[in-house]
């Protein structure tokens, strides 16, 4: 046996790390953080996620707000989606390109107000698009929340229905891809409909010293559905499945979105952006390879750097692999060549010397049943990490006002992920915490707030 | 943390049976646990020399890839097929119904050599940060 442990020295803890080892979770470095990476078993956690609910901890993932008049042209140069789509209480999939098109990091970008933004960002990037933003943001005041934000997923099936008890927001209210502040178990969140398993599920965003108070009435509250902590392991399982990018394997600097897939999230033909010249330089010409879902065909798991071959020869090179634990059977994520991206096309991965047959096949590898009501496409999104704040935030007060992302209350109804919401401009908010959104919603249950 | 009496052990935590100049092996309760759910055991076949300290197999987890050294030389004689379609097998009893190869002794220093029960102890007791 040999293994390499990666040394805990001078790692980052979440505000949430005395939990994770109270609750025994085997604990690893990810992207400089100490993180939890299974508490009782990658297998077990991730089939908690898809039958029950899970909690994570992803606290190491980065916040970065802007503001001002210029906030919303500045998100505009900054991502390949179209920011004029949001509304007040919107968030969008979208990436930050090089000029090269090369992906600087894909990220979740937030509407609090015309005047207020932010990026959900991945842990690992944290440093470099903080960086990268501020070089763009122009005229924009650039705020970096990360040290002081905290952000704890709760996905699964039952994760609407133990959210639910502990909040007067009406969740029916918050489709995916929406969001809005409120109380949750009495504490100021900001809840939003969005995840990284493929489930649906939550992200809860609330000031670092609270953390611990929302992770521990999350878990009361969710016992008697099945909550259980999930670590880092299963939340890799779990978004491979669905086939959602991770930075660092599908996405890189040197690697476009247009190879990646990810053309819907892409707006070439919209307001310019950094990157947009040469994506569309790249459109012209036929990205030269794509990013495709393999299954394989024999037992064998492909991994990150294996080569992929046809006919002997190498088409391609594998960014994620594992056993599906939904399926049964291996499933990765390659580039390969364009030409072999069809599904249905017979290649092979090189595991170790051996070549283990596989096929292209559609992504996602898994889908969940979705309700009557079907809600928008999922898009990608992930990781991030926590932080220090500037600002000084004491475990009982409140954020003051216009601190901290808790300042709004309402989301529009959806209109589906990738369709404008109509009447989207970027008319001030009204200044006041009790602003209602264009069309009025409201997302408190009535006469709370 | 299973660590048997009757058992040897090698520093890259496989453990030996050695039993009428056959020596069984796997890897220990330590190592199933520090892998996590296994997925995947890769295994030579009969007939097959293993060289002392080389590699003779592979064990994946879900998260890992780990490759087994042979804690001693000798001749495959048996393989246990079973764990091609159940690897978990190693996780739930890995010195029972997880065991991975039987070999024919060649020399006997070798298992000799191997740590006990009360030395492999000591020795991860060491290891731990």
């Amino acid at each position: 046996m040999s293994e390499t442990n990666a040394s805990a020295a001078a790692l980052a803890r979440t505000p949430l790390y005395e939990r994770h080892h109270a609750l025994g979770a085997r604990m690893v470095e990810f992207g400089g953080w100490e993180m939890p990476v299974s508490y009782r078993g990658i297998l077990e956690e991730h089939r908690t996620v898809r039958t029950a609910a899970g909690l994570f901890d992803v606290s190491h993932m980065g916040e970065i707000e802007l503001l001002g008049p210029h906030a919303a042209a500045a998100c505009q140069r900054l991502t390949t989606n179209d920011v004029r789509r949001l509304a007040n209480g919107h968030v969008q999939y979208t990436i930050l390109c090089r000029e090269d098109g090369g992906v600087v990091d894909d990220v979740t970008l937030y509407r609090v107000d015309d005047q207020r933004w932010f990026f959900c960002v991945n842990a690992g990037n944290v440093a470099k698009d903080l960086a990268w933003i501020r070089q763009h943001a122009g005229a924009a005041t650039v705020v970096d929340r990360s040290p002081a934000t905290a952000l704890i997923a709760l996905q699964g099936p039952a994760a609407a229905g133990i959210l639910g008890a502990l909040t007067p927001l009406v969740l029916e209210r918050i489709p995916s891809f929406r969001f809005a502040r409120g109380e949750v178990a009495g504490l100021p969140v900001l809840v939003s409909r969005t995840g990284y398993t493929g489930e649906d599920g939550f992200e809860l965003y609330v000031d670092a010293p609270r953390a611990g108070a929302l992770w521990d009435a999350l878990m009361a509250a969710g016992a008697p559905a099945g909550l259980e902590p999930i670590g880092l392991g299963a939340r890799d399982t779990l978004r491979l499945e669905a086939a959602l990018p991770l930075y660092g394997h599908e996405l890189d600097e040197q690697t476009s979105p247009l190879a990646a897939g990810l053309e819907r999230w892409v707006r070439l033909d919209g307001e310019d952006f950094i990157g947009r010249a040469a994506l569309r330089h790249e459109r012209e010409r036929g990205a030269p390879r794509h990013l495709v879902g393999l299954a394989l065909r024999a037992p064998g798991i492909a991994r990150q750097g294996h080569p992929v071959t046809f006919e002997g020869a190498s088409v391609g090179i594998v960014t994620s692999g594992t056993l599906s634990p939904t399926l049964g059977s291996p499933v990765a994520l390659a580039y390969v060549s364009a030409a072999l991206a069809a599904p249905g096309t017979k290649l092979a991965v090189d595991v170790r010397g051996r070549p283990v047959p596989a096929e292209v096949v559609a992504t996602p590898f898994y889908r969940r049943p979705r309700p009557v009501a079907a809600a928008p496409a999922e898009v990608p999104s992930e990781v991030a990490e926590p932080v220090e704040d500037a600002v000084d935030a004491s475990d009982d007060a409140a954020p003051a006002d216009g601190e901290g992302l808790y300042e709004i209350d309402t989301a529009p109804e959806a209109t589906g992920a990738d369709e404008p919401p109509a009447g989207v401009a970027d008319a001030p908010s009204p200044a006041d915490d009790d602003a209602e959104n264009a069309d009025g919603t409201q997302v408190t249950r009535e006469g709370e707030h | 943390m299973l660590i048997p009496e009757t058992l040897r052990y090698s520093e890259d935590h496989e453990w030996v049976l050695v039993e009428d100049g056959i020596a069984t092996i796997g890897i220990t309760d330590h190592a199933q646990e520090e892998l996590g759910d296994i997925v995947f055991v890769e295994l030579p076949a009969v007939g097959a020399e293993l060289a002392k300290s080389a590699t003779f197999g592979v064990v994946e987890s879900v998260k890992a890839v780990s490759d087994v050294y042979a804690p001693l030389g000798g001749i495959v004689t048996a393989v246990n097929e079973a764990l091609t379609t159940k690897p978990e097998t190693i996780n739930e009893d890995p010195y029972g119904a997880g065991w991975m190869v039987k070999v024919t002794l060649a020399n006997r220093a070798d298992a000799d050599a191997l740590m006990t029960a009360e030395q492999y102890r000591g020795f991860l007791a060491q290891e731990k940060p």
